[in-house]
């Protein structure tokens, strides 16, 4: 699969097959064509060459917006729609798949406990929450239609680290108990490696290597992967050094 | 309200405000109507946004009364055209071309606020729209539509003043609005009918543009009570200024009397309107119409009968330049125009109301000024006031030729404010009507024209070819002609046109009715 913007070739002759269930994470710098690479799955980029199966079926064949029903979707950005309530825009996936009345707001509530917000958030305006609480919502209103698939651009790049640890961590929970498939994109090594099932490093569209994260860590032959991973092994030993001698 | 005058513009005030709301209340929602969904349209693709976006200001470039006097003339066409091919014409005087015109005028902001607004949504805003897959629709009207609801209002709100304000310009194409006030005071120098049609205009636009900022605010901070105030004060609002239309309505068939836009005309055709009330009939006025829109519209059968002068329509309508005499002129246009267009000429009222040239009697008579031939030989150094139509006219030409007229300026002039020139000092010569009261009053004197350059004025009433036969218009009609000499028409304009204790228009006809003994 391949596509250009202009001159620039942003995915350059990919070819990545997912399994259900995992989880995958694509890692790359800016320009490295991670996140039109992840758009493409959900139509949101329409590849120049090449084609996009979901569940076996070439995405093509169908409207966007029925794809995009099935997939769930998350991007720092968040994008919640400001005129609407917490409740209403995580109500907004089933209501387009005509869910009844009842069953949306049970699945309102059932979402809100599910992602940790506190009872009476769902009546407020996204304006009203922390950032940390939109992101949580975000990730709700993706999962309110039952989705199998997740994709995530990004999802929790603009918080600060602690929130972002948690956030990160109650997600994998819920991507284990949920039994999701879940590809995301990050510029972030660590949170490729303690999030993933399996890494993909991208630079220039294209990939320079397909591992699980121990194998990542444990050594690579691509010069750029190896000084990649080299940064969160000398922080992790400098950390160890240093809890274990004021032990 | 001691003024007289004051309450006989209260009285007016349910008819004018009840059309004045009719007309501006459609062509907002027309305009609405036809803007919002090209703003869609144009915030989605380039090639709609910019010849949708130059169209609308060059609309906004042409001053809004060309634009209503444009229309005119066009759905003349249309409906002439309509009735050779379906048989059936339609009004082309009135409420339509207003109607029209003032929607391509309330166009602008609507179109452009709402570009604004649609394009000005948050990218992520509408990524986030499509990645939970809405379509374009549901995108549209539950995400992009709602948040730019805000800045789309805000243009209608300015659409609104304008349509409001730009509505009394109606009243030059025969649409009843607040202008009628504003026009007719004009003419009549009756400062408080001024007055009065600016602050009823003014006070309603702020009320719209009150209640339109309450759903604006509605809209913006998603508050409720806001909105259902602001519809219900519009809906509330407009229902109660429409109401005495509606009482009106089933009124029986009615006379439509048109009148030009200079006091003699306001009067005769309230003269005309109680003598056929007196006859049982209904009557509603259009006045302030240009001389030519006032024949077509006969012609059309839109009005059914107004005063015209001979030697205007010898001019504009038969196209002579020639003067065989005033007995002649009034003979041929009576067998000319109903061979021609089927219109009636029943008779001259008895006077004359001439274009002439007028002078200060002290500048005249120190000039040795008694004649145009005289005129001729001072006129370079002499300023000529004019009213509006004059240097347009064919008279004019026509005079100018014959006496080689040439002067060092010339300036036009509302009536009311040319004969003030005059007095003042700033024109030295008017185009002067020989009916008009202010002649006397201000001691002017008018030169003769030996070389009979200028056509007879008699004053005619003519009657629509769809009145021909009409037993009750031409009996109740009839009586008035030949009864109206100079000296009373020229006594009763200047009732109306004199500075203190005026009379309206109306007082003057009863006035001139009970004079003559009708």
């Amino acid at each position: 699969m391949t596509k250009r913007y202009g001159g620039v070739t942003a995915v350059d002759s990919l070819t990545l097959a997912i399994e259900p269930g995992t989880f995958t994470a694509l890692l790359g710098g800016s320009g490295s064509g991670k996140t039109t690479a992840l758009k493409t799955i959900n139509g949101l980029v329409t590849p120049d060459a090449g084609e996009v199966r979901v569940d076996g079926r070439a995405i093509a064949d169908e409207a966007g917006w029925a794809l995009r029903r099935r997939i769930g979707y998350v991007f720092q950005e968040i994008g919640l729609f400001p005129h609407m309530t917490v409740a209403e825009n995580i109500a907004i996936g089933p209501k387009l798949a005509g869910w009844d009345k009842a069953a949306t707001s049970a699945r309102v509530a059932e979402l809100l406990e599910l992602v940790a917000l506190p009872d009476g958030v769902g009546a407020r305006l996204p304006a009203a929450l922390s950032g940390g609480q939109r992101q949580r919502v975000g990730v709700a209103r993706a999962l309110a239609a039952k989705p199998a698939i997740m994709l995530m651009d990004e999802p929790f790049g603009a918080l600060d680290p602690v929130t972002r640890d948690a956030l990160g961590r109650d997600y994998r929970a819920l991507h284990e108990q949920l039994g999701l498939t879940t590809v995301m994109v990050t510029h972030d090594v660590w949170e490729a490696l303690l999030l993933a099932d399996r890494i993909l490093v991208l630079a220039d569209g294209r990939v320079l290597a397909d591992a699980p994260p121990a194998t990542l860590l444990a050594g690579h032959a691509d010069p750029r992967v190896q000084a990649l991973m080299e940064t969160p092994r000398r922080q992790a030993e400098r950390v160890r050094a240093m809890t274990e001698g004021r032990a | 309200m001691s003024d007289p005058r004051l309450a006989a513009a209260w009285a007016l005030l349910p008819g004018y405000l009840g059309q004045h709301v009719l007309l501006s209340a459609c062509a907002l929602l027309l305009g609405i109507a036809i803007s919002l969904p090209l703003a869609v349209a144009a915030s989605r693709s380039a090639a709609v946004r910019w010849p949708s976006l130059l169209f609308a200001s060059f609309v906004q470039t042409i001053p809004s009364l060309a634009l209503l006097a444009l229309f005119y003339p066009l759905l003349l066409a249309l409906s002439s055209l309509s009735v050779a091919t379906f048989g059936k014409g339609f009004a082309a005087l009135g409420f339509l071309p207003s109607l029209l015109a003032l929607t391509l005028y309330s166009m602008l902001p609507i179109l452009r606020n709402g570009v604004a607004g649609l394009t000005g949504v948050d990218p992520a805003i509408v990524e986030a729209a499509r990645g939970v897959g809405m379509t374009d629709r549901q995108r549209l009207f539950q995400v992009e539509l709602p948040l730019a609801a805000p800045v789309i209002m805000a243009g209608v709100r300015t659409a609104a003043v304008w349509t409001i304000g730009a509505a009394t310009l109606a009243t030059s194409v025969g649409q009843t609005s607040l202008g009628n006030y504003i026009f007719s005071g004009l003419q009549t120098e009756n400062w408080v009918f001024v007055l009065f049609g600016c602050a009823a205009s003014a006070g309603l636009a702020l009320a719209a543009d009150q209640l339109l900022g309450l759903i604006e605010q509605g809209l913006a901070m998603r508050s409720r009570w806001r909105l259902v105030a602001g519809m219900a004060g519009l809906v509330v609002g407009a229902l109660a200024a429409l109401a005495p239309l509606g009482l009106t309505a089933s009124a029986p068939a009615r006379y439509v009397i048109g009148a030009k836009n200079f006091s003699e005309q306001y009067i005769l055709a309230e003269l005309i309107s109680d003598r056929l009330k007196s006859a049982g009939a209904a009557t509603e006025l259009k006045e302030d119409l240009g001389s030519t829109i006032a024949y077509s519209a006969l012609k059309a059968g839109e009005i059914d009968t107004y005063v015209d002068y001979s030697g205007t329509l010898w001019a504009n309508i038969l196209k002579r330049n020639d003067n065989p005499g005033r007995q002649a002129v009034l003979d041929q246009l009576t067998t000319q125009l109903k061979a021609r267009d089927g219109v009636i000429v029943l008779g001259s009222l008895g006077f004359e109301n001439a274009y002439a040239l007028a002078m200060r009697r002290s500048e005249a008579e120190r000039l040795g000024i008694r004649t145009l031939d005289d005129l001729a030989a001072h006129a370079p150094q002499l300023t000529l006031g004019a009213d509006l139509e004059f240097l347009s006219r064919p008279e004019w030409a026509s005079v100018r030729d014959a006496y080689g007229l040439k002067f060092a300026r010339q300036t036009q002039f509302q009536p009311t404010f040319m004969y003030r020139a005059l007095t003042g000092g700033q024109a030295d010569v008017i185009s002067a009507f020989s009916s008009d009261g202010r002649i006397s009053a201000d001691d002017l004197v008018v030169l003769e024209d030996p070389r009979h350059a200028l056509p007879p004025y008699d004053a005619v009433v003519l009657i629509s070819p769809k009145r021909a036969n009409d037993a009750r218009l031409l009996s109740a009609l009839k009586p008035l002609i030949g009864k109206i000499d100079v000296a009373a028409m020229r006594a009763a304009n200047f009732t109306v046109d004199r500075d203190h204790d005026k009379a309206t228009p109306a007082q003057a006809a009863k006035a001139l009715a009970a004079k003559l003994g009708l």
